[in-house]
């Protein structure tokens, strides 16, 4: 009887978005008169941060910093249409709406400048500090702020703009499942590295070294917080999680956070993040949806290591101490 | 976390104002001090609550229901049962066709898992909608359940859904949503060794901090306001809109700040009921699950079946892969057509193979409908073939690392669902994991590139 040591290694892509119906997602745009951006969605912030990173879209796309931009989503009486937040599409589909919707506030903008400095418009440009000025001759400048005020009250010009986003509807062909179900897909690798105690079946995820690549990394902090919590969530799953213990068996089932298990701070492995960039051709600034591809890799590469500490296979998920046991007594039997 | 700028640095450009710095975020401070406002933050005067009396049994038909008690409860306003909800069978992806419709708002007739909605009971405080619920009668005939996928797909099995009359969903394609690519006996007939293995899942719950339910308010113009945490705004209001039979500008959603999600809030199950409370009272509505619902109740992730057999060459190429993934979807389709679909295309994985042949089911068993979750169709797929694919290197006796590096995919690639792979970087997180984990890989597997094929 041992404690004994493993590592296990997975590979896996995963699609940005959904097609089933059509995948759209529109966005409106528009100044207040002091020159702050509203951002118009019907888009839901689940916690992982999308009011912030259409915020920060939007802002670079204009060419203002991000705490110009407010966010208003989710009232359906004002906001457009958004299919919804899930599939990994809500980055990538919202945020190509609003950089459209962004561009062409941001033409208004600049045409509004352009009157107010006597040159074309395409002779301006963003200081990303709040100012607008004209290319090589810095010093003719002026600020969002007059822009603004000069739009609402002295040219009536409405600095404001439409976006829309759609991948359009693949129906499946019926004898080949030729298809076009989702657009760019995000990739990892995950190593993880457990130790099995073979007397009691317990696993402990001793490192998990997660290698993502999502386009691009239009927030590191928050692409960090979603990256950590869904490797978490991927060892929950390899290891912990059912509410059906012994599936297809409807007994037993947990009903609180006490008999519904998962990995607590004592049991958190120590968690490597690493990010490549590749990014995608239609994604915003090259942004793929990484919310549900960092959550799967480490349930495979968990159990490879599994196998690799003691030599048995668990291939029904998940993979508990009873279970490790089960299969450690047949290999015994022979 | 670590940024390797270094790799696709010749595809990007870095340097921008806004994107890509670490902006902290707007909504965190309230958050962290517990001052941002969820949906049940919202409290009307005179609001009712709603709670469900659910079926004790896994499949049972209705005798009878009796109300009458429940009604005379101190404190209860109002019971719904199914004659009061105008449409009340239907699907949520009726909205794009995906038919058949194939679930009651509140059982009519028959109840299909232990814990479905029967009768909805609405009283001025939580606890006396609680007592009164356990006054409501109602006598079942207990039928035979079927809760295994095999023993449902077997002749003679007892039906979970009679709007299907089989338990499996019938795609226009058959019995199962498929992908032909190549000529997959011919790849086995050529293999050196066949492996053929079978992965299996149980369900799995979101388990938000926050569980599902909304707040209903009527605007005093026969319109309401419906306060929710809905992953999907328009979605669930064009559903409530058919399930209710009242027009879409009735309607008012707010929504969009919500306590976790992976999935488990686009379901359309609070909203309808709750709304249609508030119509018929007059009166403002909470709906809210209690953690046990939210455990038991609400739709997990799926219970799947994989079933995986190659067909591999000594010098680790994969010739052909044959997979046949079963999904279980509960006792209603919900998303789950859709999830065993989502699989179908996501099969064989990130590897280029020539000879490809896959079957997903979608199965009916009387238990909790399983419905979208983070991965959806995707991880326990990911599951079984990367556990497959380490099986498969040491059935040939090659690293693990190694054999994936072999079979991976790059840009043009043919993928089986008849895609071209674009922006590949399989190859590049494989270069990394062997560095960071101090794996090593054969030097030409480290000058690889996902941009082209070649050493």
């Amino acid at each position: 009887m041992a404690i004994r040591r493993g590592r296990g290694v997975a590979a896996i892509n995963y699609p940005t978005g959904m097609n089933l119906g059509g995948d759209p997602t529109q966005a409106l745009v528009h100044s207040t008169p002091t020159g702050n951006f509203m951002v118009t969605l019907s888009s839901v912030d689940l916690g992982q941060g999308m009011k912030q990173i259409m915020a920060q879209i939007c802002a670079e796309t204009i060419g203002v910093p991000t705490d110009r931009v407010v966010i208003d989503t989710a009232d359906t009486d004002t906001g457009p249409h958004c299919m919804g937040t899930f599939a990994s599409r809500g980055t990538h589909r919202a945020g190509n709406a609003v950089i459209q919707a962004a561009r062409e506030a941001r033409q208004v903008m600049l045409e509004v400048a352009a009157e107010e400095l006597e040159v074309n418009a395409s002779d301006l440009e963003t200081d990303g500090q709040g100012n607008i000025l004209v290319k090589g001759a810095p010093q003719r400048s002026i600020s969002i702020f007059d822009v603004a005020l000069s739009a609402h009250f002295k040219r009536g010009r409405s600095i404001s703009g439409r976006g829309m986003f759609l991948i359009p509807r693949s129906y499946p062909e019926k004898e080949t499942g030729a298809m076009k179900p989702s657009t760019c897909y995000a990739h990892a690798c995950t190593v993880a590295e457990v130790e099995v105690d073979d007397e009691t079946g317990e696993v402990t995820v001793l490192t998990v070294k997660n290698v993502f690549e999502i386009g691009r990394a239009l927030n590191p902090k928050m692409v960090e917080q979603q990256l950590v919590g869904g490797s978490w969530m991927g060892i929950s799953h390899a290891l912990y999680e059912t509410t059906e213990p012994y599936y297809p068996s409807r007994d037993h089932g947990g009903t609180d956070f006490n008999q519904y298990l998962m990995p607590g701070p004592g049991d958190l492995a120590e968690t490597e993040i690493i990010v490549l960039e590749r990014p995608s051709a239609d994604g915003p600034f090259g942004a793929k949806g990484p919310g549900e591809m960092c959550a799967n890799p480490q349930i495979p590469a968990v159990a490879n290591a599994v196998f690799d500490a003691v030599g048995v296979r668990v291939d029904t998920l998940p993979i508990t101490p009873e279970r490790i046991l089960r299969a450690l007594k047949a290999q015994a039997a022979g | 976390m670590e940024l390797r700028k270094d790799y696709f640095a010749d595809v990007r450009k870095d340097g921008l104002n806004e994107i890509g710095q670490p902006r902290p975020r707007l909504d965190s401070p309230g958050h962290v001090t517990g001052k941002t406002a969820y949906f049940s933050d919202r409290n009307f005067p005179g609001m009712l609550h709603l709670k469900m009396v659910r079926s004790p049994h896994h499949h049972a038909r209705i005798r009878s229901i009796d109300t009458s008690e429940a009604e005379k409860h101190p404190g209860v306003v109002r019971v719904l049962t199914a004659k009061d909800v105008p449409h009340n069978v239907y699907t949520i992806l009726i909205l794009i066709q995906i038919g058949p419709e194939d679930e009651t708002v509140l059982a009519d007739g028959k109840v299909r898992w232990k814990g479905e909605a029967v009768v909805a009971v609405l009283a001025e405080t939580e606890r006396a909608a609680q007592e009164a619920a356990a006054k409501v009668k109602v006598d079942y005939e207990v039928l035979p359940a079927v809760f295994d996928m095999e023993e449902a797909l077997k002749p003679g099995a007892p039906i979970v859904n009679e709007y299907h009359g089989q338990n499996y969903y019938l795609y226009d394609s058959g019995e199962c949503r498929k992908v032909r690519f190549g000529d997959v006996e011919a790849g086995f007939a050529e293999a050196d060794h066949i492996l053929e293995q079978t992965y299996q899942s149980s369900p799995i719950e979101h388990a938000p901090t926050e569980t599902t339910g909304c707040v209903v308010a009527p605007e005093g113009n026969d319109r309401f306001t419906c306060y929710t945490n809905t992953q999907a705004m328009f979605f669930t209001l064009d559903n409530a809109s058919i399930i209710l039979q009242m027009p879409g500008s009735k309607l008012h959603f707010v929504g969009g700040t919500v306590g976790g999600g992976f999935g488990g809030k686009v379901d359309v199950i609070v909203e309808p009921i709750a709304i249609l409370g508030a119509k018929l009272t007059g009166r403002p509505v909470c709906f809210i699950y209690s953690r046990e619902e939210e455990m038991q109740i609400s739709s997990p992730r799926a219970a799947e079946k994989v079933v995986i057999k190659d067909g591999v060459m000594k010098d680790g190429r994969i010739v052909a892969r044959k997979v046949t993934g079963y999904t279980d979807a509960g006792a209603y389709s919900r998303h789950s057509p859709y999830g065993a679909q989502k699989g179908a295309a996501h099969y064989p994985g990130p590897y280029t193979i020539p000879n490809v042949w896959i079957d997903t089911y979608c199965v009916y068993t009387n238990r909790t409908p399983s419905s979208a979750m983070r991965g959806f169709g995707v991880t326990i797929g990911d599951f079984a073939l990367e556990v497959q694919m380490d099986k498969l290197a040491r059935l040939i006796g090659m690293d693990p690392l190694e054999f994936r590096f072999i079979n991976a995919y790059r840009d043009g690639d043919m993928k089986a669902h008849r895609q071209p792979t674009e922006g590949a970087a399989l190859i590049e997180c494989m270069q990394e994991a062997s560095r960071a984990a101090n794996w090593p890989v054969a030097e030409k597997f480290m000058a690889m590139s996902s941009y082209r094929k070649g050493a």
